[in-house]
């Protein structure tokens, strides 16, 4: 077995008083995608953001390849610099052109001289279907392309591993296919990733494993089939026939 | 109703229709726009020229040959004004920014830093400009230090820039904050400092929600530059005011406050574009007005 590139070992974190993780346990290993399921609240963004320390957790550990980087000495900005995060409301910078979107943290960050990452910023922005966009604000875009482009930025600074924040929740249906592809195609290659989501046929299709969030806990995880197919926990059985009412297994 | 009903007129007929009604509501618009202005200037109009001193009046404050003689010394004067705006303007901008910059800051090795913006705004938006520049012209010169400036101009600048530059520093502050959370974050999580995420995503950004509060700063320094008049230097209003006293004619007063409208006019309308256009912006087009009377 592999290590792990990241561990999150007995972490909570409250807000004002309010318990949102109570405990969580979590391994991520090298080209293993997990998926993170669980109704709105139960702590799945907050955990991702915790992971990238950009919420101070209370107690416990996350590690990454095996290093703390929950310990107060370790410099939260060169922890962030070797993840991606990709959030629900894509978060572009509306000042900036896709390109340079894709190009600012590998020049400012990475030290990437600005023709070479701009070069390869081309390349991956042609390569997810955003060729000819370059010059364009985000606001120009359609929220599909947004997302995309956003997806891209993260993996322009060639991060260990993904955080994807529920990110086709802001979607119109018909544009939430695209994005989800682009996640596909990124498992195929072998890109690590956690992913929070609400699509469960998603999660079925790119996770190798499932974790069912509730009120700040995992209560169960698995292989998605066994997940979906046989929950043993009664509340993961009343999330999933909810989403199936909704149209959304 | 389906379209084949009895007496339902084709597509093209109810656009017709529709667009003779609009012409006929915009020509009403029109006719009673011009009535209430006819109306409204007209009842002012008469208001004045029936007071009794209506005469005197005239003659003190709109006398042409008074105009004539001394509109070049006003306008001499007013290039001195226009010069200190565009120094003291430059001046207030980056000083501004760089207190709203201090104040934002988070290490607590900068506490002082922060604590000087914070007392630097509140004492220096707390005293009213006339007297930063009294205060400055007569304070500097009174200390005898040969190495500070003299030139009453320069003093009244840096009375003006202090003023000033306490009002800019909140409304960059204020521009500073109003950009979202999830861009400092966006920025963080890809790495970036505090300072580059300020300097590449945010400051960008809170500059352009800015620019309409900006230049009605701007439009309000380019008045107030008349203030450092009270320290002697010839600008406009000094030269105005001493025309006016040699014939106890007050034209040329009139002459300077058109000299400051032909400037603050056209920055006006700048600014009406500017705020009617963001907001347009954000809110589709229930702003733009589509007549200009209305």
């Amino acid at each position: 077995m592999s290590a792990a590139v990241i561990e999150v070992r007995g972490v909570t974190k409250a807000f004002d008083g309010t318990p949102v993780l109570r405990g969580v346990d979590l391994e991520l290993r090298e080209h293993e995608a997990v998926a993170l399921l669980g109704a709105s609240g139960s702590g799945k963004s907050t955990l991702l953001r915790c992971i990238d320390l950009l919420e101070e957790i209370d107690d416990g550990d996350v590690l990454i390849d095996g290093e703390v980087v929950t310990d107060p000495a370790v410099n939260p900005t060169a922890v962030r610099r070797r993840l991606g995060m990709v959030f629900q409301a894509f978060n572009l910078f509306p000042n900036l052109t896709v390109l340079d979107n894709v190009a600012l943290a590998p020049v400012r960050v990475h030290g990437v001289p600005r023709a070479q990452a701009r070069e390869e910023a081309h390349e991956l922005l042609a390569r997810f279907g955003l060729a000819g966009r370059e010059g364009e604000h985000p606001d120009h875009l359609s929220g599909g392309q947004q997302q995309r482009v956003a997806i891209v930025r993260a993996l322009a600074t060639k991060p260990r591993a993904l955080l994807l924040d529920e990110v086709t929740s802001a979607l119109d249906p018909e544009l939430v296919g695209e994005v989800l592809g682009v996640i596909r195609d990124l498992k195929a290659e072998g890109v690590t990733m956690l992913v929070a989501t609400h699509e469960m046929g998603f999660a079925r299709d790119v996770a190798d494993e499932v974790c069912f969030l509730h009120q700040g806990a995992i209560l169960e995880r698995g292989a998605p089939e066994r997940v979906f197919g046989a929950p043993e926990r009664p509340e993961t059985q009343r999330f999933l026939s909810r989403l199936i009412e909704a149209g959304r297994l | 109703m389906s379209a084949d009903s009895p007496g339902a007129p084709a597509p093209g007929e109810r656009q017709a229709y529709r667009a003779a009604a609009q012409r006929r509501r915009d020509r009403r618009g029109l006719a009673v726009a011009a009535a209430s202005t006819v109306v409204v200037l007209g009842a002012l109009a008469a208001f004045l020229v029936t007071r009794p001193g209506w005469d005197a009046f005239r003659s003190t404050f709109f006398d042409w040959d008074e105009f004539r003689s001394s509109f070049p010394s006003v306008l001499r004067g007013f290039w001195k004004d226009v010069q200190l705006f565009v120094v003291v303007e430059i001046v207030v901008l980056i000083l501004g920014l760089l207190i709203a910059l201090a104040r934002t800051t988070t290490a607590a090795a900068l506490f002082p830093l922060r604590l000087l913006g914070v007392v630097y705004t509140d004492v220096f938006r707390g005293i009213p400009t006339i007297l930063m520049v009294y205060l400055v012209g007569f304070g500097i010169p009174a200390l005898e230090d040969p190495s500070l400036p003299s030139n009453p101009l320069v003093l009244g600048g840096i009375g003006l820039a202090l003023s000033y530059s306490a009002y800019v520093t909140e409304v960059f502050r204020a521009g500073i904050l109003t950009v979202h959370r999830s861009q400092w974050q966006a920025s963080m999580a890809l790495g970036l400092t505090r300072v580059q995420t300020l300097r590449h995503v945010i400051l960008p950004q809170a500059v352009r929600n800015v620019r309409a509060p900006l230049l009605n700063d701007f439009i309000a320094l380019q008045k107030d530059v008349a203030l450092v008049s009270i320290l002697g230097p010839l600008e406009a209003f000094r030269n105005a005011q001493i025309a006016a006293d040699q014939n106890f004619n007050y034209t040329p007063l009139i002459a300077a406050a058109l000299l400051y409208l032909a400037v603050t006019f056209p920055l006006a309308r700048i600014l009406d574009r500017m705020t009617i256009g963001d907001a347009a912006g954000r809110r589709g087009h229930l702003l733009r007005f589509r007549r200009w009377w209305r």
